[in-house]
């Protein structure tokens, strides 16, 4: 085997359409590249966080002097420090950032500490005496909702509210509390600039907001704090809140000194949000040829202590309750109550993923009571362009490829070998549980609609800056890569716009651009993309312009067939052109909550193909075929790469993710616990992407990121409940949810 | 810490308060958790005798990897699910005998087989039979000034010996039940159990049975079934719960006969 | 205490005020960042290393136990101008995502073919089964590591 030299350059042209390295690959693979955990600075401290072990609780008192006592600590700071604003919070500033007179959920921060060391750090916070007044926590959501402890209420009122149909099928499904459980932790170092100001690099999905909440709770000038893009291991919406950022920097700005935090990994687990548990109760009526007259739903979100994405999360779950089919009368009930359980907040998926899990298997029901083919009765209700949306009303005016997704799923060849020969193909693995004969296999369908970018009225946009340098061009943004690919994607788009192969992603903070807006929500290729392409597209038009010129290539500028000019040259002026990109318009929902809500949509479908043991419950997905609503895939292995991983994510929530609560106390806060699949669980991937034309996204991408989760839990249950024949209206399904009675 | 390289320089250091250290894969955990800051630790990595392999003899070093290419069939069944590779080339029987979790995956092995502890201190051997090793969850009975140096299988193991083990996960998962099934050329059939107790068990009841049928019929293998089922005591955490624990260790234990039968 | 070994080819002496793991010590004394902490357990493999021949967790070795010993970090893996097989393997397969978990598969591959040069699907499975990664799928790393099997040209 031989080596081979580090230095890459694109082998090709590297624009949009291909599939070019990614720019920090090489440095991750040698392990260069720098996260937040890996970030240093002269005289840095560490900090820990003193948290609280009640679900709720009365503050009585709290001592900081034996903290204070321990050599090497610098500073330990409670409620009675924080400068500014109290709280913080992404939709409402409803979070304290330190606990004050008393705790709502369990590890709610009450006090930090820096010190000289990590060690130090953690020993003092430990020592940190507070004097709890144990109070009976909230825990039950439905409970929180009769006593109107609510985020959140929505309704949906759409069509004729008295139609019936003769067939009815009635469904009551509980998803269990999944967490994004990203590999890297949260991590951050806050650099105090000596005039009271202060620079923040902490792992975030968007640095803009970081910002303005910690300058609100920091009393300070948005021109003293600069939050900077900062490298990630993972988000999957955890990382959209604020959770160490004002901590840092209220430490940093006491001590005088760089303070740098790193959560463990348990601490990670409580210090982050999580994805919704839910409670979906649902009618579907139908008539007897199979068409959707009527879909009810009541929708119940436990939102934990504190707002963070609740309200937009429950928003989501709500729209998308029917999924991608046409119903002319729909009724929609929702609830985002307020618990002393774990906030929870955005995960990949959005409170699509709960309704998914939901509408699915009401789909699959109401074909077995009609006696129809399942995958018929979904192409006969299919939502396309031009039909208005079920639940709001709007009317879809880009590409929605329902009924071909559904068809070319369908038309993907099942596998032909039967089961697994390898004890490792089998359900139980190398525990040997199960021999051929005692499995069963099961194939499933299902069928997830989400929407892309932002939505209900929110300006949702995003800034990009391109500049020309010396033998190329640089886009400036501080849309956060998460490790997506959004540096490669962004890179392909100034070079397919620019006519030239030398592009590099840089990251700047927010003092030296504006908001990019959140890495979430499936944004970033269509935003920045279509920021980028723009900025990049009137540059070329000036510089073409300024030289009466009609190319732009890696030579220079041409005129026919005569280079009039050449970089370096070209890049001696300034050529900078800044774009800021905004979708089409949404509105708020009125009070049915109809209105033009969402952006832009994009439909999947997955097929699993599942081995189960049945009489032990354990279960094995052998494969996941999927097809997805693309637009136009930029990068195509980054696609391929977004959709795998999104697959394994369905999966782990189908049958092993789950954090347990008990009181408001997760019992499962660590690796050993709370399992996610390795690569021994994970299903072969096939993916078929259907490009369509029409999206407003730049040369009519759509974002990817998410439709991979919708529909793929939902599809290995349907395929375990062929092989079982149990109804598991719950996830993650549980061994003893199919071996037991 | 100290880093003896023979079990003499070893057991000289072991006092009260010293800890002893082999592969790191349980003492690490509580350390990297801030649960334990052991000052004195013996590092037994170099301590060559504790990784010799005679026979029935296993050195308590001896690594998970090794006994899953070497060891006899259902302990190098147990040996392949332990962890994870990074794990099974650190850990060591002795380390996962001596850390006596319930869930162990190479404890029902030894409780199958009637395998024995062999401990040392400076005042000598002392073989003790695993029913009297392990005493309750993460408690044993070796004494502060004593090493595990090995595990001793009886002389003879029985002809046919199958393991199986109950998880979510197909890799890296604590047991939510274990099993080894074994059965002699005289048609005794022993079950040893973990994760359904605080110790591993044997289920006496359900080896009585079926040990006196020639030649176990559909309906002997239901009753054994049932009869491991109700001799065991899960309970409900976190992982799973008493009645999946009752049912899985019924199902495991039968599956597992029904391999020794063939 | 002192500490004294081999890492990446160097001998190198560390000092420690407290017991701690060799990942700790990697980290934060020897300015190797390169293997990751996210689970302090050994449960997800980012911080795999070579240690004395065997792949395994650095955060379940004591720091303090290593004297003497040679280890292969994923800084180590390969020379300075160059990447290994394997990584190059993985780059081309669009393997790397956030990257967190890729410097232990790096030395877990790096690993599996240093003891079996063409491993069976099955094979590379099991050999990383000790490395969790939570934004591929693992589908492009195991197209990657089947390529380097093959013996694929890259």
């Amino acid at each position: 085997m031989t080596a081979r030299t580090v230095r890459r350059t694109t082998t090709h042209e590297g624009g949009v359409g291909q599939s070019p390295a990614r720019p920090d690959g090489v440095p991750k693979l040698r392990g260069e590249f720098e996260y937040a955990q890996d970030l240093k600075a002269d005289e840095m401290l560490w900090a820990a966080t003193v948290r609280s072990p009640h679900a709720r609780a009365r503050i009585v008192s709290i001592d900081i002097a034996p903290a204070l006592a321990v050599g090497g600590v610098h500073a330990c700071l409670t409620a009675d420090d924080v400068p500014g604003r109290a709280h913080f919070g992404l939709e409402h500033p409803d979070q304290p950032v330190l606990a004050g007179d008393r705790v709502n959920y369990w590890g709610e921060p009450v006090a930090i500490v820096a010190a000289e060391d990590a060690r130090t750090a953690r020993t003092a916070a430990s020592l940190v005496e507070v004097v709890y007044e144990p109070l009976a926590p909230l825990t039950d959501p439905e409970l929180a909702d009769r006593k109107d402890e609510v985020f959140r209420r929505l309704r949906i009122r759409r069509g004729d509210q008295a139609a019936r149909g003769p067939v009815v099928v009635e469904g009551y499904y509980e998803v269990g509390m999944q967490d994004q459980a990203p590999l890297g932790t949260e991590a951050g170092l806050a650099i105090p600039d000596g005039e009271g100001g202060v620079d923040l690099f902490a792992t975030s999905q968007f640095v803009h907001v970081d910002q303005e909440q910690v300058v609100a709770s920091l009393g300070l000038r948005p021109g003293q704090v600069r939050a900077h893009p900062t490298g990630i291991g993972g988000a999957f919406g955890a990382r959209e809140d604020v959770n160490l950022h004002i901590h840092l920097c209220m430490l940093a700005l006491h001590t005088g000194r760089p303070v740098k935090m790193a959560y463990h990994r348990s601490e990670s687990f409580t210090g982050h949000v999580h994805r919704h548990p839910a409670w979906l109760r649902y009618r579907h009526e139908a008539d007897l040829d199979g068409r959707l007259v009527r879909v009810e739903a009541r929708v119940v979100l436990d939102g934990g202590a504190y707002a963070s994405t609740t309200s937009a999360v429950l928003a989501n779950a709500c729209y998308f309750v029917v999924g991608p089919y046409r119903c002319e009368s729909v009724a929609v009930d929702g609830v985002g109550a307020r618990t002393n359980n774990p906030p929870c907040g955005a995960m990949r998926g959005f409170g699509a993923v709960q309704v998914c899990f939901a509408h699915e298997t009401q789909m699959d029901r109401l074909a077995q009571a009609l006696g129809m083919d399942p995958l018929l009765l979904r192409e006969l209700n299919a939502l396309e362009r031009g039909d208005p949306m079920p639940t709001t009303g709007q009317v879809i005016e880009t590409p929605l490829p329902t009924r071909e997704v559904i068809r070319s799923l369908q038309a993907m060849p099942l596998p032909d070998d039967p089961l697994g020969l390898d004890p490792g193909g089998l359900p139980g693995g190398s525990g040997l549980t199960t021999e051929q004969r005692e499995v069963k296999r099961g194939v499933g369908y299902a069928f997830g609609i989400k929407n892309l970018g932002f939505s209900e009225g929110f300006d949702d946009y995003s800034q990009a800056r391109v500049r020309l340098t010396a033998h190329g061009a640089v886009v400036e943004t501080a849309a956060i890569e998460v490790g997506q690919g959004l540096v490669t994607v962004l890179a392909q788009i100034a070079r397919s716009a620019l006519g030239i192969t030398s592009v590099e992603v840089v990251h700047v903070d927010t003092s030296k651009i504006d908001s990019a807006g959140s890495t979430s929500a499936s944004r970033q290729t269509q935003l920045s993309g279509g920021a980028t392409l723009e900025a990049a597209t009137r540059l070329r038009e000036r510089v073409l312009s300024h030289f009466a010129g009609d190319d732009l290539d890696e030579s220079g500028v041409w005129r026919g067939e005569e280079l009039i000019a050449r970089w370096p040259e070209i890049g001696d002026q300034e050529w900078v052109e800044t774009a800021t990109f905004r979708h089409p318009p949404t509105t708020a929902p009125d009070e049915n909550g109809q209105g033009v809500i969402h952006a832009d949509f994009a439909v999947a479908g997955h097929r699993a193909v599942v081995d189960v043991d049945v009489e032990l419950g354990l279960v094995k997905v052998i494969r996941i075929d999927t097809v997805q609503d693309v637009g136009f895939a930029i990068n195509p292995s980054s696609v391929r790469g977004q959709i795998e991983g999104g697959i394994l994510q369905g999966v782990g929530l189908a049958i092993m993710e789950e954090l347990v609560l008990a009181d408001g106390v997760i019992l499962n806060p660590t690796f050993t616990d709370y399992l996610l699949p390795t690569i021994l669980d994970a299903p072969d991937v096939e993916a078929l992407l259907i490009e369509q034309e029409g999206s407003w996204g730049p040369f009519g991408a759509k974002g990817v990121g998410e439709p991979p989760t919708i529909s793929s839990t939902a599809a290995v249950v349907a395929a375990i409940r062929a092989a079982s024949g149990k109804e598991l209206n719950r996830v993650p399904v549980r061994p003893q949810d199919i071996a037991l009675p | 810490m100290v880093h003896p390289t023979s079990m003499d320089e070893a057991l000289a250091g072991l006092s009260e308060g010293v800890v002893p250290l082999a592969g790191g894969t349980d003492l690490m955990v509580e350390v990297n958790f801030g649960h334990t800051h052991p000052e004195n630790v013996i590092g037994l990595r170099r301590v060559a005798e504790l990784k010799e392999w005679e026979g029935v003899r296993i050195g308590a070093g001896v690594n998970w990897r090794r006994i899953e290419r070497e060891g006899p069939k259902a302990l190098a069944q147990a040996a392949r699910t332990v962890g994870s590779p990074q794990i099974r080339n650190a850990g060591t029987i002795g380390g996962n005998v001596g850390t006596a979790s319930p869930a162990g995956d190479g404890h029902p092995f030894l409780a199958a087989v009637d395998a024995s502890i062999e401990l040392v201190s400076v005042g000598g051997t002392r073989v003790v039979p695993w029913s009297e090793f392990f005493v309750g969850v993460k408690k044993t009975a070796r004494r502060s000034d004593e090493l595990i140096a090995a595990i001793r299988l009886p002389d003879v193991l029985p002809e046919r010996h199958e393991f199986g083990k109950i998880g979510v996960r197909n890799a890296m998962v604590i047991a939510t039940v274990n099993c080894v099934v074994t059965r002699d050329d005289q048609r005794r059939v022993t079950v040893g159990l973990g994760s359904v107790g605080p110790t591993p068990i044997r289920a006496r009841d359900a080896e009585e049975m079926i040990s006196a049928a020639t030649m176990p019929t559909e309906a002997d293998l239901a009753e054994f079934q049932r009869l491991v089922a109700e001799g065991v005591s899960p309970i409900t955490d976190h992982r799973s719960t008493e009645e999946y624990r009752r049912h899985g260790a019924g199902v495991l234990a039968r599956r597992l006969l029904e391999r020794c039968l063939r | 205490m002192i500490v004294s070994f081999e890492v990446n080819g160097e001998q190198v002496t560390a000092r420690m005020t407290h017991p701690g793991s060799l990942l700790d010590m990697l980290r934060d004394d020897l300015g190797l960042p390169g293997s990751k902490s996210a689970c302090e357990q050994g449960e997800c493999g980012s911080c795999s290393v070579i240690l004395d021949g065997e792949l395994v967790c650095s955060c379940l070795v004591m720091a303090a136990d290593v004297e003497g010993s040679s280890i292969i970090t994923v800084e180590g893996v390969a020379p300075r101008d160059a990447l290994h097989p394997v990584q190059d393997a993985l780059l081309d397969a669009g393997a790397v995502q956030c990257g967190f978990c890729t410097p232990g598969i790096v030395v877990a591959a790096v690993d599996l073919f240093a003891n079996n040069p063409s491993p069976s699907v099955s094979e590379i499975k099991e050999a990383l089964a000790g490395n969790i990664c939570r934004c591929t799928g693992y589908g492009a790393i195991l197209r990657a590591l089947e390529g380097v099997a093959r013996g694929d040209d890259s």
